[in-house]
């Protein structure tokens, strides 16, 4: 088990063979991931990474049985990406993509909620189970399959995450990055939803940063859903408030989002923080007794 | 991206929002001659900066002569304005906004954000306008009204008019706040704004509403098919550094301690600004440089760190994942000699090739400390820049 993706789930690319498309897709197959093909419009009926090429998802969904994307178009293209997706049939869109107008996400996330179809991003290093199915851009060799659920707000800390389970030998459920953006497809408590429901995921590591309340709505959902051991690290204390933090999300405004606040509100549900993030796989170790 | 008062009023206009006349000036001579234009016998000077408190501050001045119009003008252009809001050097001034006089008999507040919780644009409206809303959100939270927009119908006339009934409008007022309401959502749409905000919103003494101030903020990531809101952008209004690093799609932030900081993902960069002050020391800035951390890009992050003189130290801290660690090892190298770091440079490496890169680095010959994890690296870096 795991949640979102297994050795079994068809993936197509948005973007196939485009310079990323066709880069991140060579090393997803390399993974193991079961790519079946990919979409690019014009390109329908080529070859491409020895899979097929199609003019549109559904094309490609009707050929292949696709149900999950990932979407490398450039951000000006990609809530025109998700829909098609979403109106194909696909059931999972991981969209990797930066810089989409948010105006551009509330238009898709409304539209895939409507639809009752998942989405992971943008802006984010997408889903993996490891030694199943790589969806994105993280490097796959510093996994390891196991029983640590992993869910953050930013990719590199994502790996700091990993790399820290795998060194302490407890491996990964399922590590998923919703992303640094102010609208994302799936929020945290989504996520720790299907955590909390699979049995191969015995703690969870939670990663946040400053900016929004998705943490501190978290954190009430913790309380009153998960049973599971949580450790968390909430990146941004010295960020000074008003300037955005690389990520369009990151950023406190009006006094709210802040580390201290996300950090209180975690503790006060029971979550183990820690204030270093070189400390997690030490803090897991803790609150599991493992 | 944020706008101009006079920038923003422009927008109003353009979308049939109610605004006084007025004109944007980069001279005294211009200022007296835009009082001449409007005409009338009284006026309303406002410095332009990007940030809020001015009237407080002395940067806006309700004047009934030209004499005063001048004087204020030579006070203000090419001068800083330090408000509440700004930091201690303030925003400097280069144009100085002339409006004609409006009679004010009630302030009222609308403003319009994309809120992250609900996935909504909102509309907020408060009779308490004139002051500081966060305030006025925090302290009577009741007094503020709410309206979401559905993405996919787009705001109604109805909600305007229930706005209207709850802020206790009244006659004519009714239909003009629902234009205003639905202008101003027409616009948040299409121009891609984050947040826009009328306070205050004045009903003059003849009963009608009208926009006195204007408050615009636009999405960066939409500024490509925004041209003409695009070039509206005053680089003047941000630090040099910042928009330096934005030529190279480098994202910095200048903060106020020693430590310089280059870190590959916006996460791991605030991380390690975390772990720095955690150990001792204090972060003087933050900065992405991107997956690649190409010799080119790394060159150019260092040349912006290096150019804060109160940096003692440099910590370059990467996690190589797709990327190979020894060639990231032969970027900061180059950078290093090209550049010409006198400063001692911290370097942690993780990920792909992590050992062989931190070989390279400590066969180099270079003042590069190559750290054995995060939290040395820290340590390391805090001592370097003299530190405990």
């Amino acid at each position: 088990m795991s949640i979102l993706i297994n050795k079994d789930t068809k993936v197509i690319c948005q973007g196939f063979t485009g310079a990323q498309g066709t880069f991140h897709s060579e090393q997803a197959i390399a993974y193991g991931t079961k790519m079946v093909g990919g979409v690019s419009p014009g390109k329908g009926g080529t070859e491409h990474l020895g899979l097929p090429v199609f003019n549109t998802v559904r094309d490609a969904v009707e050929a292949t049985g696709a149900e999950a994307t990932v979407i490398y178009v450039p951000a000006p293209f990609c809530k025109d990406a998700i829909i098609e997706a979403a109106d194909a049939g696909i059931q999972l869109i991981v969209c990797i993509t930066e810089g989409i107008p948010t105006i551009d996400m509330l238009y898709a996330k409304e539209y895939v909620d409507r639809k009752g179809v998942r989405m992971i991003g943008p802006n984010c290093p997408g889903v993996i189970t490891p030694d199943e199915c790589k969806i994105g851009i993280m490097p796959g060799h510093i996994h390891k399959k196991g029983k640590v659920g992993i869910v953050s707000r930013s990719g590199t800390l994502t790996y700091e995450a990993v790399k820290q389970t795998t060194d302490f030998g407890y491996g990964q459920s399922t590590c998923i990055g919703i992303g640094g953006d102010p609208i994302p497809g799936s929020n945290f408590i989504d996520i720790l939803a299907l955590l909390e429901k699979d049995p191969e995921t015995e703690a969870i590591v939670m990663i946040g940063e400053i900016g929004g309340t998705a943490e501190e709505e978290a954190a009430a959902y913790i309380k009153q859903n998960v049973s599971k051991p949580v450790v968390s690290y909430i990146a941004g204390v010295t960020a000074p408030p008003g300037k955005r933090m690389g990520h369009a999300g990151a950023i406190i405004s009006g006094g709210k989002g802040t580390a201290d606040d996300k950090f209180a509100a975690l503790e006060d549900a029971g979550v183990r923080t820690v204030r270093s993030l070189a400390e997690i796989g030490q803090a897991l170790k803790e609150v599991t007794g493992w | 991206m944020n706008l101009h008062e006079y920038q923003g009023k422009q927008l109003f206009a353009e979308y049939g929002l109610p605004v006084s006349k007025g004109i944007a000036c980069d001279t005294p001579k211009e200022a007296v001659d835009a009082a001449g234009e409007i005409g009338g016998d009284a006026w309303v000077v406002k410095a332009q900066v990007h940030a809020g408190g001015r009237g407080k501050a002395g940067g806006v001045k309700l004047v009934k002569s030209k004499e005063e119009i001048r004087e204020f003008a030579e006070k203000w252009l090419g001068k800083n304005l330090v408000t509440y809001q700004t930091d201690e050097n303030g925003q400097p001034v280069s144009k100085i906004l002339v409006e004609s006089l409006t009679d004010i008999d009630q302030e009222l507040y609308l403003g319009a954000v994309v809120d992250r919780g609900t996935r909504r644009i909102v509309f907020m409206a408060s009779t308490e306008g004139g002051v500081e809303i966060e305030k006025v959100a925090e302290e009577t939270p009741e007094k503020i009204l709410k309206a979401e927009v559905d993405p996919l119908v787009g705001a109604q006339p109805y909600q305007g008019r229930e706005l209207a009934f709850k802020l206790g409008l009244e006659g004519k007022q009714i239909g003009q706040f629902t234009k205003i309401f639905v202008g101003l959502a027409k616009l948040f749409e299409e121009c891609d704004l984050a947040l826009v905000e009328i306070n205050p919103l004045v009903i003059t003494p003849a009963g009608d509403l009208h926009c006195l101030d204007a408050k615009v903020g636009v999405d960066g990531n939409a500024l490509y098919r925004q041209k003409k809101i695009h070039e509206m952008h005053d680089p003047s209004q941000e630090d040099s550094r910042e928009a330096e690093a934005a030529k190279w799609e480098l994202n910095y932030v200048a903060l106020e301690g020693n430590i310089g900081c280059m870190v590959n993902g916006a996460g791991l960069a605030m991380g390690t600004m975390d772990i720095i002050k955690l150990s001792g020391g204090q972060p003087a800035n933050f900065l992405d440089v991107g997956g690649g951390a190409t010799k080119e890009r790394v060159s150019e992050a260092f040349k912006i760190i290096l150019s804060d003189s109160n940096v003692k130290a440099v910590l370059v801290n990467i996690f190589g994942g797709i990327v190979r660690c020894d060639m990231i090892a032969e970027g900061i190298i180059g950078a290093v000699k090209e550049v010409g770091v006198k400063v001692p440079v911290v370097v942690r490496l993780e990920g792909n090739n992590a050992e062989k890169g931190t070989q390279v680095l400590a066969e180099s010959g270079l003042n590069i400390i190559a750290a054995t994890s995060l939290s040395n690296a820290a340590e390391q870096v805090v001592k370097a820049a003299g530190g405990k």
